[in-house]
């Protein structure tokens, strides 16, 4: 497409393409999800500049070294990255066209993202039973939003991933299919970014604070 | 018990949200139930509800949802000027112990309201119309990359639309300013409807702003016809695809800061809130970076319609094209450098300040500079003074001097003294309608031949250009005045009875104006009805440069039974100078995306959410936003997406053209 084509003034061109070409699908789909996962980057952009500027206004409540518990962190930030790996895996299945064995490490990943979003609810229940809760603190918003928002995408993805499984298993992998699957990875990964981000500034930062 | 029940199942709407004791409002509800009950019924007799909602509402014909967005800006344009008129007749009026005819509550909705229409559903939607309709023509391409999310955005956009405009009726719209800044936003100084309407308005039209960004600059860079690099494109599809870029960079924010507040507001967070740690200025901080490339998010595409006028109608390539687009792809990146200069006065600091001055002061450079293209454009050219041509003039005069007063604007001291004046809306309202609105108009004279087959009356278009350009000045000239004079925004009532003779000008120029809509409204009113119209046979009435006009007018379907293949920007002019030999056989079938009821059915419920949550309908809410996922999901199922328009389709349409192309020879 983006050749530059040059001629002579006087040349005879072909000015219109009158040749038959294969239809690409989905040939911008890829490029467009890409755009929307950085205008979602933008949202938790904004929640981690607001948690930047509000995260140390306690207003007299507890701060992060009074209510983080970093094993059960690092045991949900473990399950999260794992199930990175283990999406990869899958991929390298959808290439090869190994249908079953694809579906069996999307299962997988999402049982771990499973594991990632019942530890988060279970930090956050147990949170809210101490008295720490969003209207506590400036501090105390910014936290659950962040988090939350990040728990909530987890939430959209693993629907994501059942809705596809089972559309892979009607459909089989055909291209459709496939380019879901590439869209839905490049998610997943995303949130695993996204998840290092929050996991540092948020929990190792605020533990040293 | 039933009290409980009914609380239950409207929340906070009892019938005391009715506002059945303004007569203003009732007297406004009348005639819009009026006319909606009169549209129904036409529709009705004339058996058009099938029509409409096959070729029109579940259309995912890019040029289809163009014009649906253009006429959504239109009647919201009438909407948003009749408030301005309302405000400039209540400040002419209120001198002298005089309250007006306004009370407090009702103006303070208007001015809000005012703004979030005239920026979020008059500009945004004639602009996205205009992206819409013309970049698949210039690049050469038979639709947008996704052209079901494209239906589905214009949509979301009118679904917002239809809250603010419900607000009008059931309940009141926000009393706080466009931005609805806390502390004044929050729940304790604004626990009504009002500020919940304008969340929810604003995040279901974002939501389809941000996809629609999402897809056009996707559409940009991956369908352009073979041979047309970037530096080929013409010049409105690079202003478009900076405005995307901007759109997609900035609309996300907009939607983390309205869900924040949302949140201070229904759970009681402390985001923007004073006490518990909250900090309002953080609001104003995000709200900014998103609201200062918003309006170069406007102009941006203004400015490439005025380009592609200036060397259509000036018969000569547009000068300096290199230099427009890099001026272009400056002002994007700048935009996103200077929302500090819109609260000066926060106190931030000298050294602060400086800088967000320095960089709003240096913006004014890529824009002189495509001034400056533009009068070279024409210097020397055959100058055809058809009305796009006088609507760019307008612009270049009246836009330079709102250019000066914003770089004035921008000196720290001055806005000192300045800020929240008169001075700065007429500042913003020179640009805006001098730049964004004038661009508008001379889009909609040039590309109507187009997108209809013929031309709009001239008669008509002359008398309200005049009216539109003399009647912005004498509106906006005094507020000038009066702003140096130290007057504030935003009154609505005054003491110094010296100050009543500006507004009464100021309310003459309103009028006039308004007979400058009238007059709009006349013209297409005249053109349409008209029984001898200026039909354009041959798609391509202006000589035009570039690849819009190398079909016929309206377009087909497909746009282009071949791709055409470029060698040059201004790829039609030249293809005319080469005399390119129109292919008149050998079509094939051509491949294109089915309709769809997807995108309206999820606006549909999206706007119920809204309306439960600005209610308290907590049952709706929860209704509504299952029903928005389960069909998302069962939308996914669908995997006919597509279709084939047969050989004999393309061949009747394209046999036409030629009958119509070689008789006009």
């Amino acid at each position: 497409m983006s050749q530059t084509l040059h001629a002579a003034p006087d040349a005879q061109l072909d000015f219109y393409d009158l040749v038959e070409h294969e239809h690409v699908a989905h040939d911008s789909t890829r490029i467009g999800f890409w755009l929307y996962l950085m205008s979602d980057c933008l949202i938790f952009a904004s929640l981690f500049a607001i948690y930047g500027v509000l995260g140390a206004n306690f207003a007299a409540g507890p701060s992060p070294v009074d209510l983080f518990n970093l094993p059960l962190v690092a045991v949900s930030t473990a399950a999260l990255l794992f199930s990175s790996i283990t999406y990869g895996f899958a991929m390298l299945d959808m290439e090869e066209g190994k249908k079953g064995t694809m579906l069996a490490w999307l299962g997988l990943t999402g049982i771990l993202g499973a594991v990632f979003l019942g530890l988060t609810l279970y930090e956050f229940s147990h949170l809210i039973h101490e008295g720490a809760v969003p209207q506590r603190s400036a501090f105390l918003s910014a936290f659950f939003v962040l988090v939350g928002t990040h728990a909530l995408h987890v939430t959209f993805g693993i629907i994501w991933l059942i809705v596809l499984m089972v559309q892979v298993g009607m459909k089989g992998l055909i291209p459709a299919n496939q380019i879901r699957v590439q869209c839905l990875s490049m998610f997943w990964h995303f949130l695993d970014v996204i998840w290092i981000g929050v996991f540092t500034v948020v929990y190792l930062m605020g533990m040293l604070r | 018990m039933t009290n409980e029940f009914w609380t239950f199942i409207f929340g906070r709407l009892t019938w005391q949200a009715i506002p059945y004791y303004e007569p203003i409002l009732i007297g406004t509800f009348a005639v819009v139930a009026i006319v909606g009950l009169a549209i129904v019924f036409l529709v009705t007799k004339n058996k058009l509800w099938g029509y409409l909602w096959h070729e029109w509402f579940t259309s995912v014909d890019h040029k289809r949802i163009g014009i649906m967005y253009m006429i959504l800006g239109l009647v919201m344009l009438v909407r948003g000027f009749t408030d301005a008129l309302m405000m400039r007749l209540q400040q002419a009026m209120a001198f002298n112990g005089s309250e007006g005819y306004l009370n407090a509550h009702h103006y303070d909705q208007l001015f809000s309201v005012h703004g979030v229409i005239m920026i979020f559903f008059v500009a945004m939607p004639l602009i996205t119309g205009f992206m819409n309709y013309i970049i698949p023509l210039q690049i050469g391409a038979r639709d947008v990359s996704f052209p079901f999310l494209n239906n589905f955005s214009f949509w979301m956009t009118a679904g917002g639309a239809v809250l603010v405009m419900m607000s009008l009726f059931v309940g009141e719209f926000a009393q706080t300013g466009w931005l609805a800044f806390p502390p004044l936003s929050g729940i304790d100084a604004s626990p009504a409807s009002g500020v919940d309407y304008y969340i929810w308005a604003l995040q279901i039209a974002g939501v389809g702003t941000t996809l629609s960004g999402v897809n056009l600059i996707a559409t940009i860079l991956k369908m352009r016809a073979p041979g047309m690099t970037m530096m080929k494109m013409p010049i409105f599809t690079w202003t478009s695809l900076c405005t995307n870029i901007l759109i997609v960079a900035t609309f996300p924010i907009l939607t983390a800061v309205l869900a924040l507040l949302a949140l201070d507001r229904y759970v009681g967070s402390n985001f923007f809130t004073n006490d518990f740690g909250g900090n309002p200025m953080m609001y104003v901080n995000l709200i900014w970076i998103w609201g200062h490339p918003e309006v170069y998010i406007l102009i941006l595409p203004a400015f490439g319609i005025f380009s592609e006028v200036a060397s259509t109608f000036s018969s000569k390539r547009l000068f300096g094209y290199t230099s427009m687009v890099y001026a272009t792809v400056v002002i994007t990146i700048l935009s996103y450098l200077v929302w500090l200069h819109h609260f000066f006065t926060m106190g931030s600091g000298a050294s602060v300040n400086s800088f967000f001055a320095i960089t709003t002061m240096i913006i004014s450079i890529p824009t002189g500079a495509k001034i400056f293209n533009w009068l070279f454009t024409m210097y020397k050219g055959r100058i055809r003074f058809e009305l796009p041509m006088m609507w760019l003039i307008a612009f270049m005069f009246t836009f330079t001097i709102g250019g000066m007063t914003g770089v004035l604007l921008a000196v720290p001291p001055a806005d000192f003294v300045l800020h929240n004046s008169l001075f700065l809306v007429a500042h913003f309202h020179n640009v805006i309608i001098g730049g964004v609105l004038f661009g508008i108009f001379a889009g909609i004279n040039y590309w109507w031949p187009k997108a209809f087959g013929y031309k709009l009356n001239q008669f008509w278009g002359k008398i309200s250009f005049w009216c539109w350009v003399v009647g912005f000045w004498v509106a906006f000239g005094p507020l000038y005045v009066l702003g140096l004079m130290g007057v504030t925004r935003r009154l609505r009532t005054f003491d110094d009875p010296s100050l009543q003779i500006w507004f009464i000008i100021a309310g003459c120029g309103a009028l006039i104006i308004a007979a400058g809509v009238g007059s709009m409204i006349m013209q297409f009113y005249v053109s349409i009805t008209s029984k001898d119209k200026e039909w354009d046979t041959t798609g391509d009435p202006w000589d035009g440069r570039t690849l819009e006009w190398a079909t016929s007018s309206p377009p087909p379907q497909y746009n282009f039974a071949f791709t055409p293949i470029i060698y040059d920007n201004d790829a039609w002019a030249d293809m005319k100078k080469r005399n390119a030999m129109r292919p008149t056989e050998g079509y094939r079938d051509i491949h294109m995306p089915h309709n769809t009821w997807a995108g309206i059915v999820l606006a549909g419920l999206s706007v119920a959410l809204g309306f439960a949550l600005i209610w308290y309908m907590w049952w709706l809410a929860v209704l509504s936003f299952v029903g928005i996922i389960v069909v998302a999901i069962l939308h996914t199922f669908n995997y006919d997406r597509d279709y084939y328009i047969p050989v004999e389709a393309v061949l009747a349409h394209e046999g036409e053209h030629t009958r119509l192309l070689s008789a006009g020879k």
